[in-house]
């Protein structure tokens, strides 16, 4: 077994990069198990075990893998959310099942044969698309993720909020989207002159409603059709919503039933009344349309317990509503000093980025952090930072640094560094 | 006779090109009577909006029906979203977001009402109610009197108290 090296990258234990990267390291708990196997048969190995199914399940071991604390508006049981399990996650896409949610007003049970998208407003021809149709538009993939602009939101409290992961930063996932782009269809209608924004609406009982600005749209917004290589879940719009990439996720309309082309946004109730982020003077913004530069720890993280010291995987995503993650630094000393994550092979731009860092845990206290830095050189705030100007009503486009505390039990917590 | 290769990988070249952005047309006609029951978009300067009207004297009636359950007796009182109060709290510690202290537009109420209220059975209330209704709500925040008729020419011109603290964080390229 090759020695790991264990010289430090940064304070307190937090090892080189590369020390993962290196096969060594690995390679010594294989061996073991290889020669545990080989001279008996655990009991599952005694008989074959059950067939083939239709469509497959977690392990009945991984029970505790489902959406977060479902919460909804008090008399209703479809106006709230439910969050990512982002502590118990690897890699970067986000399986369809567990897909963050939030609605207005429950899950419609839309018939694909009866669902229309009718294009009409500012246009020379208004256009009806059936689901059958739009399958034979050309399709693009865009593995991206999606983001609430509420995510994180607890942040903004005085005291930090005790919770998982999950909870406290659930409401961000990444899939491959499949779809056409929405350009097609607007050229085909034919976009008047005097056109500048469109307001797409839901076919929930809601009528869920957002205005987007044409240049987004005709830049790279898709009507998704597809989510990890299957139709839509319902859940998350089926049989299609509007995605626009990088953009916060209340403006990405699921259930898409119109799209009205306008010569202004039509200041709908969520663009105006809620997803707008009020500051602390009494002015408040609109439109704050992209997500920022962020990052959080999966892992350690709260719930996820520590069982003594040595070596331990540093684990988390990082995300940027703009542009590629260009780097993600660690402390383990509370932001005193920071060394490099390794980043997984699979850097894209918007789209969630896995990060890794070898820490060999003495032990005692210690703060962990994370922070990224994407391809446009923006660098994600510290909490004071990203608060500052921020009415304590404004819980939007919240991205500061999370800090997770260590106790020398081994348990982790929320703090603010 | 033979094409010249180079011509023809320009040919299979340009012709995947337009085949990337062409549009298979797919798209039906819509009727105008199908657009419009399609069409409950609200623009804040009154388009979309349909005739009827109403003031808060007929729009008591139908909050007591139909939205008092959730919202309360007095709109701030209720378990769900508070729709009055909250004004000069928008800088202090604990802001109060109503549709007096900080929704920028009337219009947005008859357009978000219309849409996706009373909650259990969206779609249901008249013109004349979601006119009405939208007077009352506007009345009890003390923003029009309570005999103030609030139709299509009315609604839009309606001064909210706090329009003029919004300003736009997305800049547009032209």
């Amino acid at each position: 077994m090759t020695k790991i090296d264990t010289q430090p990258a940064a304070g307190n234990g937090l090892l080189d990069r590369r020390v993962f990267l290196r096969a060594g390291f690995l390679g010594g708990a294989a061996l073991l198990t290889a020669e545990a196997s080989a001279v008996e048969r655990e009991p599952w190995m005694t008989g074959p075990g059950v067939g083939m199914s239709e469509s497959g399940a977690p392990s009945s071991h991984e029970a505790h893998l489902v959406r977060g604390p479902i919460g909804s508006r008090p008399g209703t049981t479809g106006a709230g959310s439910s969050r990512s399990p982002l502590q118990y996650l690897d890699g970067i896409i986000t399986p369809s099942r567990l897909h963050f949610e939030r609605h207005h007003s429950g899950i419609p049970n839309i018939d694909p044969a009866a669902h229309r998208l009718t294009i009409h407003g500012l246009v020379d021809r208004p256009l009806a698309f059936s689901v059958e149709s739009l399958v034979r538009y050309p399709t693009v993939s865009r593995i991206q993720f999606l983001e609430c602009s509420g995510n994180s939101g607890a942040a903004l409290a005085s005291e930090p909020t005790q919770g998982t992961c999950a909870q406290l930063h659930g409401l961000v996932a990444a899939s491959e989207w499949g779809g056409v782009p929405l350009s097609i269809l607007l050229d085909e209608a034919g976009i008047k002159p005097e056109g500048k924004w469109i307001v797409a609406d839901g076919a929930d009982a809601a009528m869920m409603s957002r205005s987007v600005p044409l240049e987004k749209v005709m830049d790279d917004a898709i009507v998704a059709l597809y989510q990890n290589g299957e139709r839509l879940r319902p859940s998350n719009g089926y049989p299609m919503r509007l995605f626009l990439p990088g953009w916060e996720g209340n403006a990405c309309v699921k259930w898409l039933r119109t799209i009205k082309v306008l010569d202004q946004p039509a200041m709908t109730r969520d663009e105006t009344s809620k997803y707008s982020d009020l500051q602390s003077d009494g002015v408040s913004k609109l439109f704050s349309f992209p997500m920022g530069v962020k990052s959080v720890i999966t892992s350690p993280s709260p719930g996820l317990s520590m069982h003594g010291p040595g070596i331990y995987q540093i684990s988390g995503i990082a995300w940027s509503g703009t542009s590629k993650i260009r780097r993600v630094e660690i402390s383990a000393d509370g932001g005193a000093t920071w060394a490099d994550a390794a980043l997984d092979e699979h850097v894209l731009p918007k789209c969630l980025t896995r990060f890794r860092s070898a820490w060999n845990w003495n032990g005692g206290p210690a703060t962990i952090l994370s922070r990224a830095t994407d391809e446009d050189g923006r660098v994600q705030p510290t909490r004071a930072v990203a608060l500052e100007g921020r009415s304590r009503a404004a819980f939007y486009h919240y991205n500061g640094i999370q800090a997770w505390r260590v106790g020398a039990d081994g348990e982790v917590s929320n703090v603010y560094a | 006779m033979s094409t010249p290769r180079y011509q023809l990988l320009l040919v299979i070249f340009f012709g995947l090109n337009a085949l990337a952005d062409e549009s298979p047309g797919l798209g039906e006609p819509v009727s105008a009577n199908d657009l419009n029951a399609l069409d409950v978009t609200v623009e804040p300067d009154g388009k979309g909006l349909p005739n009827g009207s109403g003031s808060a004297v007929e729009g008591a009636m139908v909050y007591q029906n139909h939205c008092f359950a959730c919202h309360g007796k007095t709109g701030e009182d209720g378990i769900n979203d508070r729709l009055t109060g909250g004004h000069g709290s928008l800088t202090t510690a604990r802001p109060v977001k109503t549709l007096g202290s900080f929704w920028p537009y009337a219009t947005t109420i008859f357009d978000y009402v219309r849409r996706a209220m009373p909650f259990q059975t969206p779609g249901t209330l008249s013109n004349d109610e979601l006119y009405a209704v939208t007077a009352y709500l506007l009345f009890i925040n003390d923003v029009i009197d309570e005999e103030q008729m609030m139709n299509a020419e009315s609604l839009p011109a309606v001064s909210m108290p706090n329009r003029d603290n919004f300003v736009w964080d997305f800049i547009p390229r032209n």
